[in-house]
C-alpha cells in the first residue's frame, strides 16, 4: 500500500484529475488538498506512524493553490486563527 | 499576434482554437448565404413592374421557410456544441501553471516540483528594443513546453482580470479568491500575446500576457535558470 504511494509520489508530474471536482472552479480542489495534508499529518502522527504518505497531499496542493494563499494559511495556522477544520 | 487590417481571427495555436476558426467559418458562411439571399429577394421584390394582389396564404412555402431555418439551425448547433463537449474533455495535464492578476501586472508561478515565481510586467514603449510589439511585449514572459497538455489556473490578488490568449482560444476571468481552470495543448513552438480582457483600473490597457511555447529541454533550461536568479 505504500509502495504504490511512494511510487505514486515518485512520478509525480502535477496534479491529476479529480472527479470531484471537475469543473472550472478549482478552488475546493485546491483547499481540500491543504485541509487532507494537514489532517493527514495530525492523524498519523498522533498513532505514531510513517507520515510519508501524507507528501502526495502537499505535492497536490502545492500544485494547485497559490503561493500567497498557502503563506497565508500557514500564518493562520501558526497563529490558531485557521479557518478549516484540522 | 495580431496584425493591421487583420480581418479574421489570429493563426490558430492550439487544436481547440483550430476547431473555433473553423466552426467559425462554416457559421459566417451560413449567415453570409442567407444575407445574400434576402438580399436578392428584396431587389427582386423592389425592382419588378408585376404585382399580385390576390394571394391568401400558400402551405408549401410557408412549410419550406418554417422547416428550412430549423435545419440550418441544427446544421450550426451540431458542430457548435461538438466544440463545446470537446473544450470539456477531461484531459491529464503535465504542468500547472498558475496566473495571478494584479494591478497592474501578472506574476506566474510553477510549483509542480520547486517554487517558481516571478512577475511579467509590460515593456514600457520607450523601452522597446526595434522589432518589439507596443504594448503586448513583456519582460518575462510565461514559458511551456510545446505538444504538452497545460493546465493553467487563473486567479487574482486584488480586482477582477481576465487571461486570455486569442491564438491559443483561451479566455479565463481572473476572481479573487477564486480559482479558474483552462487547459491547452501548444501545438507549434512560438510566442503567442494576449491583453488583460476585464477592466481593473488605470493600466488594464498595459498588462499583457505573452506565452512562449518551445522545445522541453529548453523549458527545463529556463526554468532551472529562473529558478537560479530567483
Amino acid at each position: 500500500m505504500s509502495d504504490t504511494i511512494e511510487e505514486k509520489i515518485k512520478n509525480y508530474r502535477t496534479a491529476p484529475f479529480d472527479a470531484r471536482f471537475p469543473n472550472t472552479n478549482q478552488t475546493r480542489n485546491c483547499f481540500q488538498n491543504y485541509l487532507d495534508f494537514h489532517r493527514c499529518n495530525k492523524a498519523l502522527s498522533a498513532k505514531d506512524q510513517d507520515v510519508a504518505p501524507c507528501d502526495w497531499y502537499q505535492r497536490v496542493y502545492k500544485s494547485l493553490c497559490p503561493m500567497s494563499w498557502v503563506a497565508r494559511w500557514d500564518e493562520q495556522i501558526e497563529n490558531g486563527s485557521f479557518p478549516g477544520k484540522i | 499576434m495580431a496584425h493591421p487590417s487583420q480581418l479574421g481571427f489570429q493563426d490558430a495555436a492550439s487544436p481547440v482554437m483550430e476547431e473555433l476558426l473553423h466552426f467559425h467559418d462554416h457559421a459566417l458562411m451560413v449567415v453570409l448565404l442567407i444575407s445574400a439571399f434576402v438580399l436578392y429577394i428584396i431587389v427582386a421584390m423592389i425592382s419588378t413592374k408585376l404585382t399580385n394582389k390576390y394571394v391568401l396564404d400558400s402551405q408549401e412555402i410557408e412549410i419550406i421557410w418554417t422547416v428550412l431555418p430549423a435545419v440550418i439551425l441544427i446544421l450550426i448547433a451540431l458542430p457548435s456544441l461538438r466544440i463545446l463537449y470537446l473544450m470539456d474533455e477531461i484531459n491529464s495535464p503535465l504542468l500547472t501553471i498558475k496566473a495571478v492578476g494584479h494591478q497592474w501586472y501578472w506574476s506566474y508561478e510553477y510549483t509542480d516540483y520547486e517554487d517558481l515565481g516571478f512577475d511579467s510586467y509590460m515593456i514600457p514603449t520607450q523601452d522597446l528594443l526595434p522589432g518589439q510589439f507596443r504594448l503586448l511585449e513583456a519582460d518575462h514572459r510565461m514559458v511551456i513546453p510545446v505538444e504538452a497538455p497545460i493546465r493553467v489556473l487563473v486567479s487574482a490578488d486584488d480586482v477582477l482580470h481576465s487571461w486570455a490568449v486569442p491564438s491559443l482560444g483561451i479566455k479565463m476571468d481572473a476572481v479573487p479568491g477564486r480559482l479558474n481552470q483552462t487547459a491547452f495543448i501548444a501545438t507549434r513552438p512560438g510566442i503567442f500575446y494576449g491583453q488583460c480582457s476585464e477592466i481593473c483600473g488605470a493600466n488594464h490597457s498595459f498588462m499583457p500576457i505573452v506565452v512562449e511555447a518551445v522545445p522541453l529541454e529548453h523549458f527545463e533550461n529556463w526554468s532551472s535558470r529562473m529558478l537560479e536568479d530567483a
